[in-house]
């Protein structure tokens, strides 16, 4: 049994009683006194040269306080990309500029070409609306492979081409691939295109801009998964302020995915824009602006190759992926396509020789960039996709062929650069037989059959890198940011404790999660444990959440801490207790002295640490504050297997989800329940990729897919209950809390599992698909099935 | 979007030829038009409100005729702007031939495209609308040319005594 509100308990969650009684403190709940209004006008058009912008008619309008225009960031930085791939000859991408606004061409509807800002929104709105822009219309790139023929338009004038890099991993594979699959017994080869997604969290992206005169300050308040990469990424790059002149808040999140990981900049026109004004400056995104404004995710086209030998064992994966970059490079855009996806491409399975060839274009389109699971998603879904349709044309049973080629021994190093350092891919896969009732499916079939629907049953593995990452492997990978975590933890007199953590918590449940591992650490409370995070003036420089990275990064540098402050209690309480610090053990929240029946409490020895009546003063310091920067040795890798039964109809082409199974394998757990949920709702996310949700341009690059009415969001009715399993576990084997990270599992090992279940429907009635594009809409499917 | 249809109208071709370059005319059949100034010279400048699906706006724009062969055939070229609601733009071939009866063969060729929010938001239905928007333009035309026709009964009042013609016919005629 767990300690009670320790590590495995299902303690609930503490922030929900603020969340769920409307007390929560989201950044438009925040108004500071004077602050003004900010509307962007934005292009309406994908491509188009900017003759001249005329704000003088706005300007007069009631209520506007100034109109800012690309003119007023001239000399400006722009917004930096935080990642630099280098291509297959060696060279670094092409990165175009990305002004805060337009600079002489808009490049995707929605790019914003101006500002106004006046005392009411309405009046900004109405005053943006009275801008004169004289706009060229250019024909617009919306293809990736059109947009990289020679003679297509150019996004970006000053660029060679379309394409920002030409990426293969590993080179040095490129020809062994090729000699694998000339000489394989069998190649299984899939085309598919991995759909744009729209992140849309529940809070659409928020900025509040401040400026103190007095002290020279400026002040960010912002809907982000990692202040202080704001911090430092607007202060350094952009505005040109120093880091103790500028504090980022990111107070309570409604949601990220991912799309609030990057900075943007409407972020950096606040910033500016209170400075110039001297007023703050508050803008709130409506719903359509986030779909025109927020990155979007995935939008790869792949085709991928899997040799397998005479006996099925696969010796050869060769990869090709177009991947959309949109009209700019977003903060970490050009790391998902390549170390986010092409070192995953491996999976569970012992592949001797890969090579992925990834293509990044530049489009007429809004950026791209991670959204839950970046990458991985992308790579798990054409790998369990090609598995599944070679054990269909070899007639194999899809979990036998998986089994038999999975990785068993570990460590284990993939030939595409990450080295697995634990994991049991058939103990999940176990937990999910155990789970499914696949001797039932026959019979479940048949039922299914005589009410004239198609069932099917879908299997997957998955496998991604989390907690990412380590600092030294990432800068040689081209990030230009370290990735360690950080934490203070602070004890006071009554010991009470508050942990300043620079992870940052949108949803995950941190204040309820990171209070277990301490109180399980030292025995007391979790109630008295406090989590502060999202406020760079008051934690120290974190990385923050993304990439399942917080309680295996952000954690172990919380453990980190709080063993310096066991440490340091230890040798409070042997002063106190004159015993030898060798002997004091600590347990229950009470110091002891081994083999005798001494004893302090954890309380008593905070108080001494800052009343030090009685206390060590020559060998420590007062006060119980310790900070640790943890930068992890290596990835993590969770993995798990899914299940989907569906059935079809074959009159609509409808699909239903009749169930869904996981099983994941995340090491040490610290909150079933939490994880539990983090595990729902990413299948929820992949469910909505696989049958519902499409972001559309038209070939003017008009966004066709803009609102709730045309972007189907999955909802209550369109999901199963889940069965999940957490009961295979393999700890990390470099961590200190031996944990892995859950937080993209679900959206990374839903999506093949469902378009696989739909693939064995139709087969099952005779139809031969063998693959259809998500959404694996109506539509679709009864066109796949009439060949229409 | 593109759609094209033919129309047969109960008018000469020259009657026929002087309606599409009327200005009159063109305000009369333009739905929702306001206002028309110009000329087909110089080209119309025109405002134009109309609600698509849920964006409702006032459109400003002009629209002119080129690839003008005297009593065959034209193309109406015209964009609208709608501030916040984005934008609309298209084009029109219109061809005339000779029909039965000294009747005209109306045929039209239409390019339409929007951009903005109008895309954004109407995309399902801009197609439907499009194609409405044709036909109203065209149904309107050849009422203004020949009078309502007798299965839709129109709804401009009943002519004095009767009468079938339509109004630029009448203009003409006098």
């Amino acid at each position: 049994m767990p300690m009670d509100g320790g590590i495995g308990a299902s303690t609930k969650r503490r922030e929900d009683v603020r969340f769920l009684t409307g007390a929560g403190n989201y950044t438009d709940d925040i108004n500071v006194n004077g602050q003004a209004y900010v509307a962007f006008l934005r292009s309406d058009v994908a491509h188009g040269k900017i003759k001249s912008v005329d704000t003088s008619d706005a300007a007069g309008m009631p209520g506007v306080i100034r109109i800012f225009t690309g003119a007023d960031f001239e000399g400006i930085g722009g917004l930096p990309c935080g990642w630099q791939v280098t291509d297959r000859h060696g060279e670094p991408m092409q990165e175009p500029a990305h002004p805060v606004l337009a600079q002489g061409k808009v490049r995707h509807v929605g790019d914003p070409i101006a500002a106004v800002v006046a005392e009411t929104l309405e009046q900004a709105k109405d005053a943006a609306e009275a801008i004169e822009v004289d706009l060229e219309e250019l024909p617009a790139v919306v293809d990736m492979k059109a947009a990289l023929v020679d003679g297509a338009v150019k996004v970006h004038d000053d660029l060679t081409s379309n394409l920002c890099y030409d990426w293969g991993f590993v080179e040095e594979n490129r020809d062994a691939v090729d000699q694998a699959i000339k000489s394989a017994a069998h190649v299984t080869t899939l085309e598919l295109r991995n759909q744009r997604l729209v992140a849309n969290p529940m809070e659409p992206r928020v900025a509040i801009g401040d400026f103190n005169r007095a002290t020279g300050e400026s002040t960010l308040y912002t809907t982000s998964q990692n202040p202080h990469v704001i911090r430092l990424l607007m202060g350094a790059f952009v505005l040109g302020i120093p880091e103790h002149k500028l504090r980022v808040v990111a107070p309570d999140v409604g949601g990220g995915f991912g799309s609030k990981i990057f900075h943007y900049a409407e972020e950096a026109f606040c910033t500016f824009a209170a400075k110039a004004i001297n007023r703050p400056v508050k803008w709130t995104a409506s719903r359509s602006e986030a779909f025109l404004s927020d990155a979007q995710g995935r939008d790869h086209v792949t085709k991928i190759e899997l040799a397998l030998d005479a006996d099925n064992n696969f010796t050869a994966i060769r990869t090709e992926t177009y991947a959309n970059m949109g009209a700019y490079l977003s903060t970490f855009a050009p790391s998902v396509p390549t170390w986010l996806h092409g070192t995953l491409m491996a999976g569970n399975y012992k592949t001797p020789v890969i090579y992925v060839n990834v293509k990044a274009v530049f489009t007429n389109t809004v950026p791209v960039d991670a959204y839950r699971g970046a990458g991985r998603p992308e790579a798990t879904f054409q790998l369990e996709r090609v598995i599944d349709k070679a054990a269909r044309e070899l007639g194999v049973d899809p979990i036998a062929l998986r089994r038999q080629n999975f990785v068993t021994e570990f460590p284990y190093a993939t030939p595409v650069a990450v080295e697995y350092d634990t994991g049991d891919y058939n103990g999940t896969m176990d937990a999910l037989e155990r789970m499914i009732d696949r001797d039932g499916f026959a019979a479940r079939r048949a039922a299914s059959e005589a009410k004239g629907k198609l069932r099917g049953l879908g299997i997957n593995c998955y496998i991604e890198a989390c907690g990412i990452a380590p600092s030294q492997l990432v800068g040689q990978l081209g990030a230009r940011a370290g990735l360690y975590e950080s934490a203070t933890v602070r004890v006071n007199a009554t010991g009470g404790i508050v942990v300043m953590t620079g992870s940052h918590s949108h949803g995950q449940g941190h204040e309820t999660t990171f209070p277990q591992v301490i109180a399980e650490m030292i025995g007391i409370d979790a109630s008295m444990v406090e989590i502060e995070h999202g406020d760079t003036q008051n934690t120290p420089m974190g990385m923050g959440t993304y990439g399942s990275r917080s309680i295996a990064v952000g954690g172990s540098a919380m453990v980190r801490a709080a063993e310096k402050i066991i440490a340091k209690a230890k040798k409070i309480a042997a002063h106190l207790m004159e015993a030898a610090e060798a002997d004091v053990e600590l347990k229950d929240g009470q110091f002891s002295v081994a083999g005798t029946d001494k004893s302090v409490a954890w309380g008593d020895v905070c108080l001494a640490a800052y009343v030090p009546h009685n206390y060590p003063l020559e060998e420590i310091e007062p006060g119980l504050e310790e900070t640790a920067f943890y930068d992890p040795s290596n990835f993590t890798y969770p993995a798990g297997a899914y299940s989907c039964e569906v059935e079809v109809d074959p009159e609509t082409g409808k699909v239903e989800i009749c169930s869904f199974a996981a099983a994941d394998d995340f090491g040490n757990i610290i909150n079933p329940m939490i994880v539990d949920g983090q595990v729902h709702g990413g299948i929820g996310q992949g469910i909505g990729q696989a049958l519902l949700e499409n972001c559309v341009y038209d070939d003017q690059g008009q966004l066709l897919s803009a609102s709730f009415m045309d972007y189907a969001m999955p909802r209550a009715d369109d999901v199963p209950f889940y069965e999940v399993d957490h009961s295979s576990r393999t700890p990390c084997t470099h961590n200190p809390l031996g944990v892995k990270g859950c937080g993209e599992a679900g959206a990374i090992g839903s999506p093949p599992s469902v378009v696989n279940a739909v693939i064995d429907a139709l087969q099952s009635g005779g139809h031969d698909v063998d693959h259809i594009d998500m959404p694996v809409s109506p539509s679709r499917v009864w066109a796949a099935m009439n060949n229409a | 979007m593109h759609m094209s249809d033919s129309r047969e109208i109960t008018a000469d071709r020259e009657t026929v030829w002087a309606a599409l370059l009327s200005r009159e005319v063109l305000k009369e059949c333009v739905p929702g038009c306001q206002e028309m100034t110009g000329s087909p010279e110089e080209g119309f400048e025109a405002t134009v409100v109309q609600k698509v699906g849920p964006v409702k706006a006032t459109f400003k724009g002009g629209v002119t005729l080129s690839d003008i062969i005297d009593g065959e055939s034209l193309t109406l070229t015209g964009e609208g702007k709608g501030g916040a609601a984005g934008f609309a733009k298209g084009g029109a071939k219109v061809s005339l031939a000779d029909g039965e009866d000294g009747k005209t063969v109306l045929t039209y060729d239409v390019d339409a495209k929007v951009g903005g929010k109008l895309a954004q938001l109407g995309s399902r239905i801009i197609d439907g609308f499009a194609k409405k928007m044709a036909d109203q333009f065209f149904t309107r035309f050849q009422e203004a040319v020949e009078g309502p026709s007798e299965t839709e009964g129109g709804t401009d009042a009943p002519e004095e005594g009767g009468q079938k013609k339509g109004w630029f016919k009448r203009v003409l005629s006098r």
